[in-house]
């Protein structure tokens, strides 16, 4: 019986979410068989599972009573040394960002440009930070230099797609009255590209500031500096109070950058 | 806009205010200043003689991965189902815990404000720990394996769901809310049917780009020990078979790809 004839007699039944029921029961049907597969290739080792409950009770008590003390010189290097990270890279990397977020705009870049850009992007995004962070160690020797490289190169992936994303939908109408009156390609650039996307650009700049900060915090891991290292020092060494310090340190500087990014989005726009 | 006269009384149009002008100029220094400081500390703790041949290293590089070991694949199979796994069986169970969650931190259909901060602040934790650093307590707490990742993953989900999905519900029409309050349904019968058939579409679209952004986390979740393509990935690099990292790095490259035109036919045909 279908829904109508349903409801002439007054039983009504919502409309399932995915019409057409032969794509509904296919999914379900994929679903649960992929579900069956994959729960049974996953290999659990349940006796150290139990064996590791103590040391999870023991992490989640350190974080009521985390240390900030005893390793106060590390944390504080650490910390240093992945903000400097995340400024650096923020700005290095918005810069290199524009150039190609116009390049890999389809109405104001050439084919062969569009293509290079659009390549350059598609590889930063890609690859997470840490794989990136790991030839540019190899290449930079450890420190945060690596690590801003890193940060710089993904965060040029990030910016330049949203980027041209965002001049790709621009209100056509102002280019052209610019172009009308002669301008040449820097002056429509300048007058007609700019102010629109600017607002946007500046709102982006802040998140990705923020997401390099947490990102920092974990290039350490492979040696590219950064509170990264020092958490994985911590966590390796059994210090769960100070790891948990650490985190909550992380989790307070990401809403301050939250609180602050906000804001400033508000002022621009 | 400011306008002052010459001498001859024509009128000059400027953009900003000269006090404006030169606060601005102000800013700038300062950005330049705090750049410059970040710099220096960056370049103190640098080993310049490592960067000098850094040009002489990368070619290495490149030249001990070409030709990748393309053999090397038939290895991969199983990690890269692993991986998979770890994304698709991670997402569900984050989207799974994230949906009460996201419920309880919307204004518009949490209890109680105590809750709803509460909510707020499992969100926060959530989004500003990286999945590999969940990964790495978890594989110090579950011993090394996939589950650890899965849970990782989940974890790191929750905060990004519920987000997203929290501020879909804030902006939900209210009209159908009240049409169904008025009929006297109870609060369940609301959220069943005036809150979820609005957010569904939203809810799947989210949960679908979690899940690409999460096939993206789980390839490198091994270098930590959590199980996948990362584990094989780490075994690699730490005995110098760059050929083999090669072939890894075509791999992940070419699931991304895939996942991310998966999850955007499925969100456009969605929303």
């Amino acid at each position: 019986m279908n829904r109508q004839t349903l409801a002439a007699q007054g039983h009504w039944r919502r409309p399932a979410f995915i019409a057409k029921p032969w794509l509904r029961w296919a999914l379900v049907l994929g679903a649960v068989a992929y579900l069956a597969v994959a729960i049974g290739t996953i290999e659990v080792n349940w006796a150290r599972v139990a064996e590791g409950m103590t040391r999870g009770l023991n992490f989640v008590a350190a974080f009521a009573q985390p240390d900030f003390l005893s390793r106060r010189g590390d944390i504080i290097d650490g910390l240093l040394e992945s903000l400097t990270m995340t400024l650096t890279s923020t700005v290095i990397g918005v810069a290199l960002a524009i150039p190609v977020g116009l390049g890999a705009a389809r109405n104001i870049a050439p084919w062969p440009i569009y293509l290079l850009c659009r390549s350059i992007i598609t590889v930063s995004r890609t690859f997470q930070e840490i794989i990136i962070a790991i030839l540019f160690v190899v290449m930079f020797g450890f420190g945060p230099l690596a690590g801003m490289i890193t940060l710089a190169f993904a965060t040029v992936g990030f910016m330049a797609k949203l980027l041209a994303e965002d001049i790709e939908d621009l209100d056509w109408r102002q280019v052209e009255a610019v172009r009308a009156t002669g301008a040449s390609w820097w002056q429509t650039m300048n007058h007609a590209v700019q102010p629109q996307v600017m607002p946007r650009l500046i709102g982006l700049s802040m998140y990705r500031l923020d997401i390099n900060f947490r990102e920092s915090a974990v290039i350490g891991i492979v040696g590219a500096g950064g509170i990264g290292a020092t958490l994985n020092t911590s966590i390796s060494r059994y210090e769960y109070d100070t790891s948990a310090a650490i985190l909550l340190i992380i989790i307070a500087i990401v809403l301050l950058c939250e609180y602050g990014s906000s804001h400033v989005r508000r002022w621009t726009q | 806009m400011p306008v002052s006269t010459t001498a001859r009384g024509t009128p000059i149009w400027r953009l900003r205010t000269t006090r404006a002008q030169w606060l601005g100029y102000l800013a700038w220094l300062f950005g330049l200043c705090l750049f410059l400081l970040c710099w220096k500390v960056i370049s103190d703790n640098t080993m310049w003689v490592f960067v000098e041949d850094a040009g002489r290293q990368g070619s290495d590089l490149i030249r001990r991965m070409m030709p990748p070991e393309w053999q090397f694949a038939q290895q991969l199979w199983k990690p890269m189902w692993d991986t998979l796994n770890i994304a698709t069986l991670g997402t569900l169970l984050g989207i799974a815990m994230a949906f009460p969650v996201a419920f309880l931190a919307a204004r518009n259909t949490t209890p109680h404000p105590l809750i709803r901060s509460l909510a707020m602040v499992i969100i926060v934790a959530s989004r500003s720990i990286n999945s590999l650093i969940w990964a790495m307590l978890l594989v110090t707490i579950l011993g090394p394996g996939v589950l650890a990742g899965i849970i990782a993953i989940a974890l790191r989900s929750i905060g990004f769901v519920g987000k997203l999905l929290y501020e879909a519900i804030e902006e939900i029409h209210p009209t159908p809310v009240e049409a169904i309050s008025a009929t006297g349904a109870s609060r369940l019968q609301v959220m069943n049917y005036g809150v979820l058939p609005q957010v569904m579409p939203a809810f799947a679209g989210i949960s679908i780009y979690r899940w690409d952004i999460n096939i993206r986390e789980s390839t490198v979740l091994g270098l930590v020990g959590a199980g996948g393509i990362g584990l094989q990935l780490n075994a690699s690099i730490n005995s110098l078979a760059w050929d083999q990292v090669s072939v890894i790095f075509v791999m992940i490259f070419a699931t991304v790809l895939v996942s991310e035109w998966i999850s955007a036919r499925v969100r456009h045909a969605v929303i």
